[in-house]
């Protein structure tokens, strides 16, 4: 009895304390004597999807980090942040969207959920908060007519030129798309809208170049493929396109693979499922898979910049340093760079050269993207991402991919930046889609041009 | 001193069986109401549309979770396929019936969650316990799993996502977080009213004999079809509107996977944390489960800022929420309405104690 009434004494006290730190927490407010520009980051560090999370999220912060402490920030603004958990939760990411909307005096102007569940939660609140969502390489692909969904964007691809590459790229290791015909492809993918994603594009292809389409869904968090990889096996499939998230998820259909003696070369990895992290689990089985990447690994010359001056002053983001130059932390610089260039664009259409912008500014910025193989170069990651230009109806960035295989260690590089084989279908595709979204939401289209 | 019922004579029946027969009950809820009603006046859009939406919304799904659990003692962990029912049949029947009024469409898709409930309630009649949960686990698998399957539910979206309609009612169209919550904070507050009543009314106390003893209530004449199906009709019922307000109030773009047996764990721990058979401690429960996360994740960002790793404190915030809850459920097993309970027969003797 003696311990309850204790516990039940001091639970007034904890409670109140509780809610002081929630007041206070939710209201902190910044004083900005100089100026700044605020970035909300919603990172997922714990769970299924840590791998993921710590990397890029990393990668965007250690380079606000450099921006800063190499250049003092963006003509003299300084780039601050600030977290939030969201344990790749589309509920969680809501709360860290609130949350992470307004810091002080400053609103926050780009949103980036990495990851396609997060994107859909929060992708209608855009227009109405004046806030990009910057999808860097996933979430919603029509979303790349620019003329329904102003303020998202697809830089650094999406899933549908994603699949048209692997299928050119599949074609192209078969002889032709000539030989394609009458080849089954099976698409193994998790069980949620970021699995179905590529099927609209893909059952086109595959009715065009008659290729037999499989889909077949793993329930998340998917673990266990036993059943599965059985059918892949029984289909006699030629190809297998893996859909998957986690590195749990991801290491799964290696393994299981390997046990029905599925070959791996025969495998093509999602771009968010083929990194280091996914593949080392799998030990020596994961030899031969194939991945498509959007951002390159490997030590760039921005990549050793910053391990120079961020990790040199001890200020690095990443736990283990080893992992700066993996996929994931790369994709996370790219997208960091991608909202500094827009940053700058911002600052230079709006003639607020050293000023914090708003939303709308920076969306302009945004859509004004125009990375040449010069700037990026200039930048130090020429090879690591694509070139692209955006404009007022395109919202896609790059199209392009690179192909790489997992030699037992690391990735090898196969090809350059290739396109998708035929551009203006995909963008059919989404425009259609577009426009049949617009249409049931009673959204307004944007005349560009 | 001032929490007393001393000078209070009940001279009537009706008097004798109202809600809250303290006087300082009724007037201390009349000032919670009100000030719920007047809290979007003085709080700002974080508040509302990611702390307090979600707290109703969540708070409404732990009570009916709780008519089944707590009062009827039929163990379920089906409740986040019920939402799933609720928010697609609301869906549904906005956009294919012109002009439905959003609180009919919300009835209406708890009405749907109801009968899908009843079907998944007829095993109860057979298999009791734990046996039961792993039984009503199907349903949890089997409505997600459909809504999937058939795009007709989703109204063939290639993705797979189904994009809440906005709330239209009497020709308003309730689209700021300040409408949204006062809509939820509507519903919620008459089906926790009716919860109410129902738990210590004639139906209420079906549904504990139930629970106490099946066998000694069917003795007394209780039909256990009747009582057991009407218990699962219910709480789905209650599911079916949550889930419905989940997606319309707060997620807006949802996707079946949304509503996956994560999310039914969390609706259980809600109830067991919160207090089995009680109305305040469905409140309690989803309060604690949503908002403890939250809060030490807010704690541990402004207290420690970026000294350290945000690795480390994502990990650690999780290990304090567990140890909180172990801790919790050591010291007060019957969960939070027990320590509310606790508090008001403390505050009646307060300040001479015996």
């Amino acid at each position: 009895m003696m311990r309850d009434t204790i516990l039940r004494r001091a639970m007034p006290g904890i409670f109140a304390l509780a809610a002081a730190f929630a007041v206070g927490g939710a209201s902190s407010t910044a004083m900005a004597q100089e100026q700044e520009q605020y970035f909300g980051i919603p990172s997922s560090r714990v769970g299924p999807y840590s791998a993921m999370g710590t990397g890029y999220y990393g990668g965007i912060i250690d380079y606000l980090n450099y921006v800063n402490m190499k250049f003092g920030g963006v003509n003299g603004v300084k780039l601050t942040y600030d977290e939030c958990e969201t344990e790749y939760n589309a509920a969680r990411t809501v709360e860290c969207y609130q949350r992470l909307l307004n810091k002080g005096d400053q609103k926050m102007v780009v949103f980036d959920t990495l990851g396609t569940p997060g994107a859909y939660a929060v992708i209608g609140r855009m227009a109405t908060d004046n806030v990009v969502l910057a999808q860097y390489g996933y979430g919603r692909t029509d979303a790349a007519d620019g003329r329904v969904w102003p303020w998202v964007f697809n830089a650094a691809g999406h899933y549908w030129g994603q699949i048209a590459v692997k299928m050119n790229f599949m074609a192209q290791k078969e002889g032709g798309v000539d030989k394609m015909k009458g080849k089954t492809i099976v698409h193994l993918h998790i069980d949620t809208a970021y699995g179905r994603e590529p099927i609209p594009a893909m059952r086109e292809i595959a009715k065009e170049w008659g290729v037999k389409l499989i889909e077949i869904a793993v329930p998340p968090p998917g673990l266990e493929q036993q059943s599965q990889w059985l059918q892949i096996r029984r289909e006699k499939a030629d190809w297998v396109t893996f859909w998957g998230a986690g590195s749990g998820m991801n290491s799964t259909a290696i393994t299981t693979a390997a046990r029905v003696g599925f070959p791996r070369e025969k495998m093509m990895y999602v771009t968010f499922g083929g990194a280091e992290e996914d593949m080392i689990p799998a030990g020596d089985a994961a030899k031969g898979t194939y991945v498509a990447a959007n951002a390159a690994p490997g030590k760039f010359p921005l990549i050793q910049d910053i391990e120079k001056v961020v990790y040199g002053a001890g200020k690095g983001n990443m736990q283990n340093p080893q992992r700066v130059g993996t996929v994931y932390y790369n994709r996370g610089v790219g997208a960091a760079v991608m909202w500094v260039e827009a940053l700058k664009n911002a600052q230079r259409i709006h003639n607020k050269t050293g000023k914090t912008v708003t939303g709308p500014e920076f969306r302009d910025g945004y859509e004004a993207l125009d990375i040449t193989d010069d700037k990026l170069k200039e930048i130090g990651i020429l090879g690591m991402s694509a070139p692209f230009k955006m404009s007022c109806a395109k919202h896609d960035g790059s199209e392009r991919f690179r192909m790489m295989q997992w030699d037992g260690t690391k990735f090898v590089l196969l090809t350059d930046w290739v396109p998708a084989p035929n551009p203006a279908f995909i963008r059919k595709l989404i425009e259609d889609s577009a426009e049949k979204y617009a249409k049931e939401n009673n959204l307004p289209v944007r005349q560009c041009s | 001193m001032f929490y007393r019922e001393a000078g209070q004579f009940r001279t009537s029946y009706a008097q004798d069986s109202q809600i809250f027969p303290l006087r300082q009950d009724r007037i201390g809820i009349a000032i919670l109401l009100i000030a719920a009603v007047m809290l979007p006046f003085v709080t700002n859009n974080y508040w509302l549309s990611a702390i307090l939406i979600p707290w109703l919304v969540l708070s409404l799904v732990a009570l009916g979770q709780n008519i089944l659990m707590g009062y009827a003692g039929q163990l379920s962990l089906g409740s986040a396929g019920f939402m799933a029912v609720g928010a697609f049949a609301c869906y549904n029947l906005i956009l294919r019936i012109e002009g439905i009024p959003f609180v009919i469409a919300v009835a209406l898709s708890g009405v749907c969650a109801a009968l899908v409930g009843i079907v998944f309630g007829l095993p109860s009649l057979r298999i009791r316990g734990l046996y039961l949960a792993v039984a009503t686990l199907a349903s949890q698998f089997f409505i997600v799993w459909a809504l999937d399957k058939f795009p007709w539910f989703k109204n063939y979206d290639p993705a797979g996502v189904i994009t809440a309609q906005p709330i239209i009612m009497f020709g308003h169209n309730f689209a700021s977080p300040r409408e949204k919550y006062w809509v939820v904070l509507a519903i919620v507050a008459v089906l926790a009213l009716l919860a109410k009543n129902m738990a210590r009314g004639s139906v209420g106390r079906g549904w504990m004999a139930v629970r106490d003893m099946d066998v000694a209530a069917e003795v007394m004449g209780l039909s256990l079809l009747r009582t057991k199906l009407q218990a699962f009709a219910i709480s789905s019922f209650y599911c079916g509107v949550g889930g419905a307000l989940f997606a319309f109030a707060y997620l807006q773009t949802v996707e079946p996977s949304a509503f996956g047996i994560d999310l039914s764990f969390r609706i259980l721990f809600m109830v067991i944390i919160g207090g089995l058979g009680t109305i305040m401690g469905s409140f309690l429960g989803a309060g604690f489960i949503l908002l403890m996360p939250i809060f030490l994740n807010i704690f541990f960002h402004t207290v420690f800022g970026k000294s350290v790793d945000a690795t480390i404190t994502s990990a650690l915030e999780q290990v304090i929420f567990g140890a909180i809850i172990i801790m919790f459920l050591i010291f007060e097993p019957l969960g939070f309405a027990r320590l509310w309970q606790l508090t008001k027969e403390r505050l009646r003797l307060w300040p001479f104690r015996h």
